[in-house]
């Protein structure tokens, strides 16, 4: 008996201070610093394991490296340099090794794959999955790693569990009989209220580059936003059909040609509406692993209206960003430390006199990486699912202008191939 | 998709790799999740068709040739040791390997030789170990572009065949092609290093 109810009181008061510290202030806005103290807790001591495990582990210099590089060394010489034309004949015996070499290249590593694996940090923060060359280095980092691991499993863990839990009974699960249609809407407003601290704009749609599901979590931290996406199986499939009942979303499957037509026509009539919500459109159509920003499809673009950019970064140090293809994407999320993001806002843009929808696409799109810092890629995301086109087995060879450029994987035409 | 941590343990007979082909425990790691990453359905061997889905590659003047050094005499499957030892030939050569190596032993896969002999058999499509003027042809076609005129094409082909020719056969053999370019760096030429 004793056993059990203490356990009860336990849990009692855990629920109580986690409603009071937590659930009541950020439904009112207020702050209680507590989460500033927590980063401050959390770098210092990701400072320190950095520390030792740079003093402990001899190879430094390649550890660096391959944060950014990727994993295989890349001779950024142009190709004049590669090929015979530099000495001015058109072909050499020797141009074979230029296309070999860069075909196994990327055989090894290519710049579309290389986005969708998660980045390695340079600095270690704790996290195994982050960092291949994971070794054992003292016991002390051990004991701290262990400890760490207690802490996001059985701590951090539970309060995020919970959380999401208590807010989520929605006015969408009510029974549809016995209740006035009124009250429901009244009663979602009210929840409405209490989750959004400030609704930034009417009508307009966001565009912002996509890092993973939590997205739409950060993002709707400061302002309400109609959703348009793929629908999900599982777990995040649950929680879509229950955001749906609180608010009108749009869901969507990707493969379906005709579902996109008709999700065009419900996007322009929710936009003639001014009263309704912003719509949140993420044009790249795929996550990618936060340090580039891929072709943003023109489909979005089209619809028309004014367009409110948002640039999204992950900061590194804290949380290693995964990307969602891999299993168990949310337990992951949940057992991290922490995600710090910065967010930036930025002016609203509209398309110009003469502009077609791919050039304003591009356009937003310089926008939002010039401001996220992030590089630019032109490459269609969706080529980590498809195929290449048969289009570009066809024209394999590229019509230059100058005499010594002959084939340049840089070059603009692979870009008007790809926007389709 | 994404980059899991693999240990070395769960590649298939990594120490008889790592001898063959020269490349440490941790590179051989790093083409393991690369390997996987293209097997995107999971067969546990590559196909022609998994190759073929790299962009970069797809657009390369040479990329048909390139994925049939991979899958030699026809076959349809391409298991993580024979994706090694493709890749192995591009291996840097590392100079006190060179000197410290027991001579009883075959050539390293990286070795000057095998370079050359990968690069030879991107030209000779039909393996007779000869350099055809017409081979030579195709391969111009494929390389140098729409930019020259078929008659133009021609003559390079028999202005290189010619070069390089010296036993007048009208063919480009293997120690011709060798030897026309031994002035060549190849091993900075055709050397793709793995970070660590």
């Amino acid at each position: 008996m004793d056993g059990t109810e203490l356990a009860g009181q336990i849990l009692y008061t855990w629920l109580t201070l986690v409603f009071g510290l937590i659930l009541l202030p950020s439904a009112f806005g207020v702050s209680l610093g507590i989460s500033e103290i927590y980063m401050k807790i959390l770098v210092k001591t990701l400072e320190w394991a950095t520390l030792r495990i740079e003093t402990g582990v001899a190879k430094q210099s390649a550890l660096k490296n391959s944060a950014s590089i990727g994993i295989i060394q890349r001779d950024e010489s142009p190709m004049e340099k590669g090929l015979s034309g530099l000495r001015g004949r058109d072909f050499e015996l020797s141009d074979v090794f230029y296309f070999s070499k860069k075909g196994l290249e990327a055989i090894v590593e290519d710049e579309v794959t290389q986005r969708f694996s998660s980045e390695e940090l340079v600095s270690w923060n704790l996290l195994t999955r982050t960092n291949v060359n994971f070794q054992y280095v003292s016991p002390r980092l051990t004991a701290v790693w262990v400890l760490g691991v207690i802490v996001r499993y059985c701590v951090l863990l539970p309060l995020r569990c919970v959380s999401p839990g208590l807010l989520f009974p929605s006015p969408g699960d009510l029974p549809d009989s016995g209740i006035e249609p009124g009250l429901k809407n009244l009663l979602s407003e009210l929840v409405h209220l209490t989750c959004c601290r400030i609704c930034v704009r009417k009508g307009g749609i966001c565009v912002a580059n996509h890092t993973s599901p939590i997205d739409v979590l950060i993002l709707t931290t400061d302002g309400c936003y109609t959703m348009v996406g793929q629908v999900h199986g599982g777990l995040m499939g649950i929680i879509q059909r229950a955001m749906v009942k609180a608010c009108p979303h749009v869901w969507f499957e990707r493969s379906e040609m005709k579902d996109r037509h008709l999700v065009v026509k419900r996007l322009k009539e929710h936009i003639a509406h001014k009263k309704e919500l912003p719509i949140l459109i993420f044009p790249e159509g795929t996550c990618i692993n936060n340090t580039s920003v891929m072709m943003f499809k023109k489909g979005s673009f089209e619809i028309g209206g004014t367009i409110h950019p948002v640039a999204i970064k992950v900061r590194q140090i804290i949380h290693s960003h995964t990307p969602p293809c891999q299993r168990h994407y949310l337990l992951r999320v949940m057992t991290s430390w922490a995600i710090v993001c910065d967010v930036w806002y930025m002016p609203p843009m509209t398309r110009e006199e003469g502009e077609d929808a791919v050039q304003f696409a591009n356009r937003v799109k310089s926008a939002i990486a010039v401001q996220g810092g992030l590089t630019e890629l032109p490459w269609d995301g969706g080529l980590k699912r498809a195929k290449v086109k048969d289009a570009f087995k066809e024209e394999q060879m590229v019509v230059s202008t100058s005499s010594c450029q002959r084939w340049n994987p840089r070059c603009p035409f692979w870009l008007l191939l790809v926007q389709h | 998709m994404g980059s899991r941590s693999s240990h070395a343990a769960r590649i298939p007979d990594v120490d008889s790799l790592r001898r063959e082909t020269g490349f440490s425990q941790a590179s051989l790691r790093r083409l393991y999740d690369r390997f996987q990453a293209l097997d995107r359905t999971g067969k546990g061997y590559l196909s022609r068709l998994d190759l073929q889905q790299i962009g970069a590659l797809a657009v390369n003047p040479l990329g048909d040739r390139i994925i049939d050094s991979f899958f030699p005499d026809g076959s349809l499957r391409l298991d993580f040791p024979g994706f090694v030892r493709v890749l192995a030939h591009f291996r840097p050569v590392d100079e006190e390997e060179e000197g410290n190596r027991d001579p009883k032993e075959p050539e390293p896969l990286n070795s000057r030789m095998n370079k050359l002999r990968f690069a030879f058999q991107l030209y000779d499509l039909d393996r007779d170990g000869k350099i055809s003027r017409h081979e030579m042809l195709q391969a111009l076609r494929l390389m140098v572009g729409v930019q020259v005129t078929e008659e133009q094409l021609e003559s390079i082909a028999d202005r290189t065949v010619q070069e390089a020719d010296e036993d007048g056969d009208g063919a480009v053999s293997f120690l011709e092609f060798a030897k026309s370019l031994e002035k060549m760096n190849i091993e900075q030429k055709m050397s793709i290093r793995i970070l660590k």
